[in-house]
């Protein structure tokens, strides 16, 4: 049979290509391919490129082997990026993580108005971010008179600078973050707490475990996977958090708020250094690997973990 | 990528199989739950009858009916308020819940002089632009990979699938050249639409959505299409798009909010003021006007998401929950 296959397939004319609706399928993927190939394959490959080039707007480009890398990697702002991104994530999970989960817990034993509940966690989702951001930072006013100050003022706290202090910014951002983001982890959670199966919990009963013991052994390891999920997009996120700090605090004061792709952003477009776009392209190249890793770590773990 | 034994197995069985219509409307309509051993969550219906538990039980979903009120409604509706209060008055007592005067013009203000109007317009044309190129190649894309198959099929999957792995950070400069001096093109995408468009429908993540739907929709009435006489365009249009309703209403959420919320991007390509689309235009008006016409204009710019939201709930929380089961 595999012969005769052969055979046919060698004696293939673009006609009977045609005929066989070879051209017709290639008319439904040119859109995709155009699409992918120019804004999404190609710009890929361009980044590897570039990293390696020397390459600004007047000139053409020049080969400079790892010189970005080595220009990137003895920025002093670099390592201050780094120290504040991750400082970012660390926040961004003591904040984010524990809470969607809590919430989301409780609120799937609510039978009446669910859908009220879960409205109300997204609605923040819903906000454009830059809505939420210019929103926060005026919430955020130092003065005696800001939102918050006046709110925690009631219970006879501050008034705290939030956004102009070195110290208090980067929680500031972090806690902006957490609330524009938290409803959709919340649904996230509450999708996979309803696939829970009912006899897992029958089961846990007879064996006369209360409700707090159920809650431990057999709703959150049911979470596992879903939580290693959310964990995983939310260091993805952060590591590439620009918005909040860009439009908070523009990475200050004193650079507490600086983050990676802040620092890339300043590097390719920024007024002061502008249009050094081999380094920005080279320090992309370096988050890019690191968060692969990152991901390709945590896919394997799944794997494992799921199958075990 | 798509490590389907991670997924969470309800969230991609609800939202990639076709629902029939008459089953949605039966839930809708559902009278009040009552708990039973079937839909019973972490504590049982006995439980729910015993004193120890019913009372703690209410009173925490009451507290938590107030936490999310607070939370998830409280600066909306302050924004709301602050929109019609003078300045005087939201910067001398932010937290009162009466203003002094109520001033309705600071809406039209925003809308008139500082043409929101405009902004507004601009956002609206973005989102219909990219919602529309994303419907037409992830729908055309879907349909070759899943319905037609391709011998090379399997290989541009793996290529599509492969950039889901790719941060956007990477995409950032590159693509701002390349929009700069598109190949074959070589005229600058600068200050034009065409610019958010076309990268929007780059979107792998829609692709593999509508391929894993289209997988799943039966291939016998394909089949019996075929022997009909319709062909790959005919199969298309008339049968598969009708099936896939449930799908496009995911991917078109996903593609007019992902637009209508996107701000580096555009402020790196549209640095025309006239053209620039609201998330761009606010953070420079913040800079430039009094609070309350800015209170205004960030509420206007918040109004349209969350009536879309109020109208399209159940798909919005679909695409949520997808988003956590497949991204990366």
């Amino acid at each position: 049979v595999s012969v005769v296959n052969i055979e046919t397939r060698r004696r293939r004319s673009p006609v009977t290509w045609v005929r066989g609706g070879g051209l017709s399928t290639l008319v439904f993927l040119l859109p995709m391919l155009i699409a992918f190939g120019v804004f999404s394959w190609f710009p890929i490959v361009r980044a590897l490129v570039m990293s390696v080039q020397q390459t600004n707007l007047v000139t053409p480009p020049t080969w400079v082997g790892l010189e970005n890398f080595r220009t990137v990697l003895a920025d002093p702002d670099l390592w201050t990026a780094i120290k504040n991104t991750g400082y970012f994530a660390v926040l961004a999970l003591v904040f984010g993580y524990p809470i969607p989960l809590a919430l989301a817990v409780v609120m799937s034993e609510v039978k009446r108005w669910r859908g009220v509940y879960t409205a109300l966690a997204y609605l923040p989702v819903v906000v454009p971010p830059v809505v939420s951001v210019l929103l926060w930072r005026f919430f955020y006013d130092g003065s005696g008179t800001g939102v918050f100050n006046t709110i925690v003022g009631w219970v006879g706290l501050g008034p705290y600078p939030w956004l102009q202090s070195a110290t208090t910014a980067m929680p500031s951002l972090v806690l902006e973050a957490t609330w524009a983001a938290a409803g959709g982890t919340v649904i996230i959670y509450l999708a996979a707490l309803t696939s829970i199966a009912p006899e897992l919990y029958d089961a846990a009963e007879v064996d006369g475990a209360s409700i707090r013991q159920k809650v431990w052994h057999v709703t959150l390891p049911q979470l596992r996977g879903v939580l290693l999920i959310t964990l995983i997009l939310q260091l993805i996120g952060t590591a590439q958090v620009f918005l909040e700090p860009y439009l908070f605090t523009d990475g200050g004061p004193a650079n507490s708020t600086l983050t990676l792709l802040l620092l890339i952003y300043r590097y390719a477009f920024g007024s002061s250094l502008g249009g050094d776009f081999g380094s920005a392209t080279a320090l992309s190249v370096m988050l890019a690997l690191t968060l692969g890793i990152l991901s390709a770590i945590y896919f394997r773990l799944t794997r494992s973990w799921s199958t075990s | 990528m798509i490590d389907r034994s991670a997924l969470p197995a309800p969230i991609e069985a609800e939202v990639l199989l076709p629902e029939p219509i008459s089953n949605r409307r039966w839930r809708r309509r559902r009278p009040r739950p009552v708990v039973d051993s079937t839909n019973r969550g972490i504590i049982s219906p006995y439980e729910r009858r015993q004193g120890r538990v019913k009372y703690p039980l209410q009173f925490s979903t009451i507290a938590l009916f107030v936490i999310l009120l607070i939370i998830g409604l409280g600066p909306i509706l302050w924004l709301a308020k602050g929109a019609i209060t003078p300045t005087q008055d939201t910067l001398r007592d932010p937290m009162s819940l009466w203003p002094n005067g109520i001033k309705f013009s600071t809406l039209s203000t925003a809308w008139n002089r500082e043409h929101l109007d405009r902004y507004f317009f601009n956002t609206l044309l973005v989102a219909g632009g990219s919602w529309v190129s994303q419907l037409v190649v992830a729908t055309t894309g879907g349909y070759a990979l899943s319905v037609l198959r391709p011998k090379y099929g399997p290989i541009l999957t793996g290529l599509v699938v492969g950039t889901l792995l790719v941060p956007t950070v990477v995409l950032l400069v590159p693509l701002y050249l390349t929009v700069l001096n598109p190949p074959l093109i070589h005229h600058s995408m600068l200050n034009s639409y065409w610019a958010l468009w076309l990268p929007a429908a780059a979107s792998p993540f829609n692709v593999i959505l509508v391929k894993r739907f289209f997988d799943n929709l039966p291939r016998e009435v394909f089949e019996a299409a075929k022997v009909d006489g319709a062909g790959p365009f005919r199969l298309f249009w008339s049968i598969v798009l009708p099936l896939s309703k449930p799908i496009l209403g995911v991917v078109s959420v996903f593609a007019i909010i992902a637009a209508w919320k996107d701000f580096l991007w555009p402020l790196l390509v549209i640095t025309d003021p006239e053209k620039q689309p609201l998330s761009v235009r606010l953070p420079v008006l913040a800079n430039l006007i009094e609070l309350d016409v800015l209170l205004a204009a960030l509420f206007i710019s918040t109004i349209v998401p969350i009536l879309l939201f109020l109208v399209f709930q159940r798909l919005f929380l679909r695409s949520a929950g997808l988003s956590g089961a497949v991204k990366g």
